[in-house]
């Protein structure tokens, strides 16, 4: 059954990888792929596709980047358009108008899945994206040609850490948690950051999603971002010096540990020291030497699994029937 | 004379020849210890206890409370350069550069979890089975303060290391000290030495008070707590040949004594094994406080749960009068909440004799929930309700879970609870009614026929449904076997 | 036993196979486990003198407490030497707690079948004794035979009692000091310029639209409760601010206090819609501890939450340079409301 499982478990894996590299063949260049094959929208490899699409945000107007902005067009009429219009200027009451936000804030809806929204009134929450990494960058592009911030380049190895740590505690810990795992506002949900890229920690930072507020480059210089990228990447990869981790958002999990485990591991000895074996006379589970109808044989509680039903019907002792 | 080769003869000799110790020990190893686990909740609590003043004395040799603001320079690279106070700075590095510094440390803490958690399971099975009857009554009282205590010390300890969880507790806490009547702006200005963050001398009251004051009262009440139930034996579920006048169990020594040690050592591995594998309050990563700095959904520790959902769940009320205020909102969630629900177990046994069991009398056999229904449903609908506050503390993060929203649930909470302790009289009330038959006789609820062997050996079908056969009396001992043995 | 398919019996097992033996094993010793012990609950402990005293265990229990008890310093000593080469706190704590457990198997082992196994009956002390009572308070009376004023006397030393109390409870006062006008007082004043956390001056430039900010008064302590605000940048036109403060909020730049009014906890969130579309409600702060949530556009009224009242607005200007200042001191008390207080 176990090899069987394995076997099958492998040839799935062969499988996703062939695909995966077709993919990757078909479009040039290899970094994206793992996002493509669909993996969890954690494992999302993105330094090296921001680099290849931040070129497009540019706007470099090549036979190759016709080709992408024709292909975008196509998709958004597809995809996009309903809410956002064909023009990309929004539709009153479905979507915003697009034109500046540039591909800065498309990269950022489209690898996180964020966008298309099925339904318009709703938090866009991060999902799988929906389109593979070539329709992407052709949204993108489509997007960047109205103009607006080309996906920012962050250099988290060029920011400090405890710099990075103090800016989060003071503009991002209030609704993400100061460990990055989440946390509410009244009427929406601050996603976890556990598996963003630093890509689109600056993008949501810049754009501002939903009810997230944004911050200019007055207020957060690409500087302090990449500080702040690095102390996300820190709390991407848990030190965990104390053990298992239980999630990090403090004493919630913790509480559940203490009475989940400890306090059913230590009643659990209580149980075990507090019964005498069965063989011992004066114990639990029967009668004992003064014979007679006792309203229960077991020191109450009910807690003795069996002394509930186990006088009346096991012990025939007590009203001597057989006779 | 035989006896003078042992070689314990002579040290006990010599305490015995001074202090009379020969019959104080054979008292304590006669003492008889009834059978019975949930006896053993209240021991977890002690040994918590002890493993608490031991592992709470090596992290003080350590701690340093002191708010002034350092530079930290130490081994964590997050923290490193940050502006911090005193206390945190050496709270990690108790935690990054101390032997075994860490383990002391998350094996304190998880013992605070632990000993409340112990107390706790301790007041319900005292509360469920009537153990605070008269005259167990002033002990209850004891366990009572025992339990306000230790939540005060918990706390106490939880805002020490001024991390940023801490910081947003004590800022909580100086909110609920300041809204008390009357005295309230005066009370918190003088314990904080200013309107908080304070002077920095409210840290080193709250150390004086974590490490002195609270755990010398708690032992010296842990010790009255124990010397009552000497005076008064163990209480004892009813069974055979336990009477009233009796205890029924297993003597101090030898075996109980081995037992209860167990129990020690299985506290203190829990607590060890949960201090060196599960991380607890991880300061280091919650960051140093400022009170400009806030992180999302602070949590205080699980026995504080249900007053910041009290917190939660309470709508704006303010009271106040031309503009001035009154009752500021804080004091209903923070201290009104609490003092009702102390208040009330403080009266639980007056009450019980007053209103729920109506009975004076001296008891020293147990009860068993189902044979009190009334007092078993109010005791649960009143402990429902402090659980649905608590679980209230934590809807931010059930909506972040599970979605449910965040406005939504705290209306959701405030109508269960009201409802919900209704309903759950009402079917405790019938559970322990139901149990309380079953146990009279098992076959209730039974749908067959019942048959009653003639003394010639004929059998007679009884009419009507087996319950009310039984219920009208036709009893144990003539039909029971026939039925059973079917 | 039915063997799963597909594997050739030659090969014997691989790991999976051994454990799936091991479960059976283990599942079957269980099940007789069970109904051994389901058979003795049937069948009942034979009924025997309670005071009965079982002395001397199986040998088999000597044994195991021998082993048990053996591995116990292994643990210690393993631990010992973990705390000097390497104090790693997974391996202190499982080397240490393991010893503990030990301990604990061998202590409850020995005390449930190694020691004699007895139950003994005490009788209960009776408390509670009439002619005792009666007994103390007449010595107690006794104990005032012959003296003539004896309410006086008790009075005085009454008084005397309460005086003593009261001369120890005195050093209380020196807790803290007396109540005065500090818990109002922040240090915003007209013409106190705004900066960021670093001490820089802010631009009004620099606060976009869908923005938040925590500004601190210029010179000023910043862990005051009174010193944080956040400015945030709206619509002037959607703004609904209160009568009286329709100058407090230039090119829609507007700053409350950033401690909550309900428990002095720092807002640090800014629900900000991005588009009206999915988000309908206004922007709001957020307070992280009991979700107090205030409505930035009407004067920050309290929109959901406990909070009891609004947080503090600052009025603000925008000076010859485009940085802000403080055009007045705040609207009403900072942090948590006290008795008495001013709204």
């Amino acid at each position: 059954m176990t090899r069987r499982l394995l076997i099958c478990a492998a040839a799935l894996c062969a499988g996703l990888a062939l695909v995966s590299l077709a993919l990757a063949d078909e479009r040039g260049g290899g970094t994206r792929t793992t996002a493509a094959a669909g993996s969890p929208p954690g494992a999302a490899a993105s330094t090296g596709g921001t680099a290849a699409t931040s070129s497009s945000g540019a706007g470099a107007v090549s036979g190759e980047g016709a080709a992408l902005l024709a292909k975008g067009r196509v998709l958004f009429g597809a995809s996009c358009a309903a809410c956002h219009g064909l023009d990309a200027r929004g539709v009153p009451g479905r979507g915003p108008n697009l034109r500046g936000v540039g591909a800065l804030a498309a990269d950022f809806y489209l690898q996180t899945g964020r966008m298309p929204l099925p339904v318009s009134k709703q938090q866009p929450l991060r999902t799988r994206p929906a389109f593979p990494p070539r329709q992407i960058r052709a949204l993108v592009a489509y997007v960047a040609s109205f103009g607006g911030p080309p996906i920012p380049s962050v250099h988290p190895g060029r920011g400090s850490l405890p710099y990075g740590e103090h800016l989060f505690a003071l503009d991002c810990a209030g609704c993400h948690t100061v460990q990055g795992q989440g946390g509410i506002v009244t009427g929406a949900i601050a996603p976890s950051l556990n598996v963003v890229t630093q890509a689109q920690v600056a993008e949501a930072i810049r754009v501002g999603p939903y009810v997230m507020p944004r911050f200019s480059a007055a207020e957060l210089s690409d500087g302090q971002i990449d500080s702040i990228a690095r102390y996300i990447r820190s709390i991407q990869h848990p030190e965990n010096r104390g053990g298992w981790g239980i999630g990090r958002i403090g004493p919630i999990p913790e509480g559940m540990v203490a009475w989940l485990l400890g306090m059913v591991a230590l009643l659990i000895v209580a149980r075990l020291i507090g019964e005498r074996r069965e063989s011992d006379p004066g114990s639990g589970a029967g009668p004992g030497p003064s014979p007679g109808p006792e309203p229960g044989s077991g020191p109450g509680l009910g807690s003795g699994s069996g002394s509930g039903s186990g006088p009346g019907l096991g012990s025939p002792s007590g009203g001597g029937g057989h006779g | 004379m035989r006896r003078r080769r042992d070689s314990f003869y002579e040290p006990l000799e010599f305490l015995d020849e001074r202090l009379g110790a020969g019959r104080g020990v054979r008292f304590l190893m006669d003492y008889v210890f009834p059978d019975h686990w949930s006896f053993l909740l209240g021991e977890i609590a002690l040994y918590a206890f002890v493993v608490l003043i031991a592992t709470g004395t090596f992290l003080a040799l350590f701690f340093k409370p002191d708010l002034g603001q350092v530079v930290y320079h130490g081994s964590d690279p997050v923290l490193r350069g940050q502006l911090m106070s005193t206390a945190y700075a050496s709270t990690v590095k108790l935690s990054y550069n101390v032997s075994g510094g860490l383990l002391m440390r998350q094996t304190h803490h998880w013992a605070a979890l632990v000993f409340l958690a112990a107390i706790t399971t301790h007041l319900l099975r005292i509360v469920f089975t009537g153990a605070f009857r008269k005259p167990r009554d002033v002990n209850y009282f004891v366990g009572v303060t025992l339990l306000m205590l230790a939540i005060l010390e918990g706390f106490a300890g939880y805002s020490l290391p001024d991390d940023l969880l801490s910081g947003m507790g004590l800022a909580i806490a100086w909110a609920v000290a300041m809204s008390l009547p009357l005295i309230g702006g005066p009370f918190a200005t003088a314990l904080w030495g200013g309107r908080f963050p304070g002077s920095g001398v409210f840290e080193s009251r709250l150390y004086i008070a974590h490490v002195f004051v609270l755990p010398a009262v708690l032992a010296g009440l842990i010790a009255v707590h124990l010397a009552i139930i000497m005076v008064q034996r163990h209480s004892q579920f009813p069974g055979p040949g336990r009477k009233e006048d009796n205890v029924v169990g297993t003597p101090l020594w030898p075996a109980y004594a081995l037992r209860s040690l167990g129990l020690f050592a299985a506290v203190a591995a829990v607590l060890v094994l949960m201090g060196g594998l599960i991380q607890i309050n991880p300061v280091w990563l919650w960051g140093p406080y400022h009170t400009y700095l806030g992180t999302n959904g602070a949590q205080p520790d699980w026995y504080l749960g249900w007053l910041i959902g009290a917190l939660r769940l309470m709508p704006n009320l303010e009271i106040s009068v031309f503009g001035h205020t009154l009752v500021p909102n804080p004091f209903f969630g923070g201290a009104l909440f609490p003092t009702v629900v102390f208040a009330v177990l403080y009266a639980l046994p007056w009450l019980d004799r007053r209103f729920i069991s109506r009975d004076h009398a001296r008891h020293d056999l147990l009860q068993s929930p189902r044979e009190n229904p009334r007092r078993s449903a109010l005791a649960a609908a009143g402990f429902t309700a402090v659980a649905i506050v608590f679980a209230a503390g934590s809807a931010d993060r059930l909506f972040f879970q599970f979605g449910f929203g965040y406005e939504g649930a705290i209306w959701f909470f405030r109508g269960a609870f009201l409802v919900l302790p209704v309903i759950v009289y009402v079917f405790t009330h019938r559970l322990c009614v139901e149990l309380a038959l079953e146990r009279a006789h098992p076959l209730r609820g039974w749908e067959g026929a019942v048959v009653a062997r003639d003394p010639d050996g004929g059998f007679t079908v009884l009419e009507g449904r087996a319950d009310d056969v039984y219920a009208s009396g036709v009893s144990s001992s003539a039909p029971r076997s026939s039925a059973t043995d079917s | 036993m039915a063997r799963p398919g597909g594997g050739s019996p030659a090969q014997g097992g691989g790991p999976p196979r051994r454990a799936f033996r091991l479960l059976v094993v283990v599942a079957l010793w269980l099940s007789g486990a069970l109904r051994r012990r389901r058979e003795r609950r049937v069948a009942g402990p034979p009924v025997s003198d309670p005071s009965a005293r079982h002395t001397g265990a199986p040998r088999s229990v000597e044994r195991t407490l021998l082993a048990v008890l053996a591995a116990v310093p292994l643990a210690c000593f393993a631990f010992a030497a973990l705390f000097v080469l390497h104090p790693d706190t997974q391996l202190l704590g499982a080397t240490l707690g393991v010893a503990l457990a030990l301990t604990a198997a061998a202590l409850i082992l020995a005390g449930k079948r190694l020691v004699p196994q007895e139950t003994k009956v005490e009788e209960r002390p009776r408390h509670g004794d009439a002619r005792a009572v009666q007994d103390v308070l007449g010595r107690a009376r006794a104990g005032a035979e012959g003296i003539t004023r004896r309410r006086l006397l008790a009075g005085a030393a009454g008084a005397a009692g309460a005086g003593l109390t009261a001369a120890v409870a005195v050093p209380v006062v020196a807790l803290g000091p007396g109540i005065d006008d500090q818990l109002a007082q922040t240090p915003w004043r007209s013409g106190r310029a705004l900066v960021d956390e670093s001490g820089a001056a802010i631009l009004a430039s620099a606060v976009l639209e869908g923005s938040f900010l925590t500004a601190f008064p210029a010179g000023a302590d910043k862990e005051a409760l009174g010193s944080p605000v956040v400015v945030v940048r709206v619509e002037p036109a959607a703004l609904r601010l209160p009568p009286g403060r329709e100058t407090w909020a230039p090119e829609g730049l507007i700053a409350y206090s950033k401690i909550c009014t309900h428990a002095a906890c720092a807002i640090s969130l800014y629900r900000s819609p991005l588009s009206p579309t999915t988000q309908a409600r206004g922007p709001a702060l957020v307070c992280p501890c009991h979700y107090s949530t205030f409505n930035v556009l009407d004067g920050a009224s309290v929109e959901f939450g406990p909070a009891g009242r609004p947080l503090p607005q600052l009025p603000l200007a925008i000076d010859a340079g485009g940085a802000l200042r403080a055009a007045g001191p705040l609207s009403g008390p900072v942090a948590a409301s006290w008795w008495g207080d001013a709204k």
